[in-house]
């Protein structure tokens, strides 16, 4: 295939993608953003008053960057899961793999697919916490660097969670028993800075952590990590991450006999 | 002519062991309209879904065109269209974007397909429903979608692994008239089936696989010259109580109404209806029990196999 032939393939994949996340948005788009506005309201508008300030913010400025990003991560993350399992489980992955398409191109489709779901409804969230909430815009590049490459490293996780998946169970176990309780723990609602030191040191251990705090420096200026270790971080998951879904598609796993 | 297909000593063994395939050779010119039976689980689909990328080989080579499926897949992939057994389309999308799609895996753009796209579902009978949901359609017409689907990129060889799979006779045979017509106009074909009569019918060509194994590879009309006897079912206009005996040849009473006769290669029909005249026996019509590729199919597979 030529370079061109190789871009229309992908753009293929990404506008089948886009298209299908959009057509089913009551499902897919309607959800999370009702679900943050709730949080939104009941975190930051009926609670946060008696909890008052958090590193110099009031506590819905404090929960907002926290609340979208998992808005990004669990949609990204559920976008490529449910997408490729679901061509998985009717064979329709078989129109692609019939074609000359390299396996880098459907990885980049299906990776890209991911994103743009994860960033229309973060956008879509912070739209409604705009409703809420005055907006702070510390570092426009940093809130962009880290939403995309945090969308990419979790779309990259939910595809290779699709590879091994043989049932609709398997693409829900590792939604809800990982990636829930590292979100919840990584920083949304609370700083770690609260937590006992040896506490502190396991939460450096979650990778969301990282991508929290610097979307939240992003919006607010303010960490409890480092900015460029937070974007070392997340690049070495990417590159890890990629590897592995290429070397899984190459191999044919769960998607050739 | 060139070879559209050659396959040497191709070897698949499936994880758990099973030998799917053992070490097949098989050759397929250009243009040419090839059938390729056997009984269920012979190897039939294996072979395609090596052809086509869908299954793992353990050994051998396949190219396609000359194109390697391990050196060069993605020219190799280029000249195939495939239209497997299972319905593999998703059934949420629009007829036509599912044609559209299709092309731009093969790096056709949306525009340049279009046209591609309105031809092959006009000539599939399938242009007013471009707009439906693909699982709106009749098994028919969700036949006839993976036909048009494997056409869009217009390859130089099409696969069809039992495409008339549950549909009715006219479908069919509007679908054999199309086959027929890509044929013409140069299209290599792999057709396997269960209908041998639709192999018969249209095919040049023919190997069979069994266990893994090619145990013919020849011209139709080589095969069927090696028929040495056909089984014909008599209809009577008037009932028997007995058959009649006719030198050289198996006679079966089926009912009072209906006999079954076996005729060698030798001999005439027309010895049987002078027989048959003699003993005051009228027939009102005469049919073969089986058609003349099913008798040699199931002398070589043996009775128990379905093609």
């Amino acid at each position: 295939m030529t370079s061109r032939e190789k871009f229309v393939a992908y753009f293929t994949i990404v506008s089948k993608e886009f298209l299908r996340f959009v057509r089913i948005w009551p499902q897919t788009i309607l959800p999370p953003a009702i679900t943050t506005g709730l949080y939104i309201i009941i975190f930051g508008g009926l609670i946060g008053p008696r909890i008052g300030e958090m590193e110099g913010y009031s506590y819905m400025d404090f929960i907002i960057p926290g609340l979208i990003m998992m808005t990004i991560i669990t949609n990204a993350y559920a976008n490529v899961v449910s997408s490729f399992y679901l061509a998985k489980f009717s064979h329709s992955i078989e129109e692609m793999l019939v074609s000359p398409l390299p396996n880098y191109i459907i990885l980049l489709g299906y990776v890209s697919g991911g994103v743009a779901r994860g960033l229309m409804v973060g956008s879509i969230v912070l739209l409604v916490s705009a409703l809420f909430s005055e907006l702070h815009v510390h570092s426009i590049a940093v809130a962009i660097g880290i939403t995309v490459l945090t969308a990419v490293l979790f779309a990259l996780a939910g595809l290779i969670n699709a590879v091994f998946a043989n049932s609709f169970d398997d693409i829900s176990i590792i939604p809800t028993f990982v990636l829930t309780p590292l979100t919840y723990l990584g920083g949304i609602f609370y700083s770690i800075s609260m937590l006992p030191e040896f506490w502190q040191g396991v939460s450096k251990l979650n990778p969301v952590l990282y991508m929290i705090n610097a979307f939240r420096y992003a919006m607010l200026g303010v960490s409890d990590i480092p900015l460029q270790v937070s974007f070392a971080i997340i690049a070495g998951f990417i590159v890890v991450l990629f590897a592995v879904a290429l070397w899984l598609l190459n191999n044919g796993k769960g998607i050739r006999a | 002519m060139a070879l559209a297909l050659q396959i040497s000593q191709l070897c698949k063994t499936y994880r758990g062991g099973f030998e799917a395939l053992k070490g097949i050779d098989l050759d397929v010119h250009e243009g040419d309209f090839f059938a390729l039976l056997g009984p269920n689980g012979a190897g039939k689909s294996t072979t395609i879904g090596i052809m086509t990328s869908l299954v793992k080989k353990t050994s051998g080579t396949v190219k396609i065109f000359g194109y390697d499926i391990d050196r060069d897949p993605s020219r190799a992939k280029q000249q195939i269209g495939l239209v497997p057994q299972e319905f593999n389309f998703n059934q949420f999308e629009p007829v036509e974007e599912i044609l559209l799609n299709q092309a731009g895996y093969y790096g056709i753009g949306r525009k340049a397909a279009k046209s591609t796209v309105e031809y092959f579902l006009r000539k599939l009978g399938l242009w007013d429903k471009r707009r439906n949901e693909a699982r709106s359609l009749s098994g028919g017409m969700k036949r006839r979608l993976m036909i048009a689907r494997a056409m869009v990129h217009e390859p130089r060889m099409l696969i069809l692994d039992e495409p008339t799979a549950g549909v009715d006779i006219e479908v069919r045979r509007s679908m054999w008239d199309f086959m027929q017509e890509i044929n013409a106009n140069g299209t290599t074909i792999i057709l396997t089936t269960h209908y041998l009569e639709e192999a018969e019918n249209l095919c040049r060509n023919i190997a069979i696989i069994d266990h893994g194994k090619i145990i013919e590879n020849t011209s139709m009309k080589t095969l069927l010259s090696q028929l040495d006897r056909e089984v014909f079912i008599l209809d009577l206009r008037k009932p028997i109580q007995s058959p009649p005996h006719i030198e050289g040849m198996g006679v079966v009473m089926r009912d009072h109404h209906t006999l079954e006769i076996t005729v060698s290669r030798e001999a005439s029909l027309n010895e049987v209806f002078r027989r048959l005249d003699q003993e005051g026996i009228e027939v009102s019509s005469l049919r073969n029990k089986h058609n003349r590729l099913e008798e040699l199919f199931l002398d070589l597979v043996g009775e128990g196999a379905a093609a």
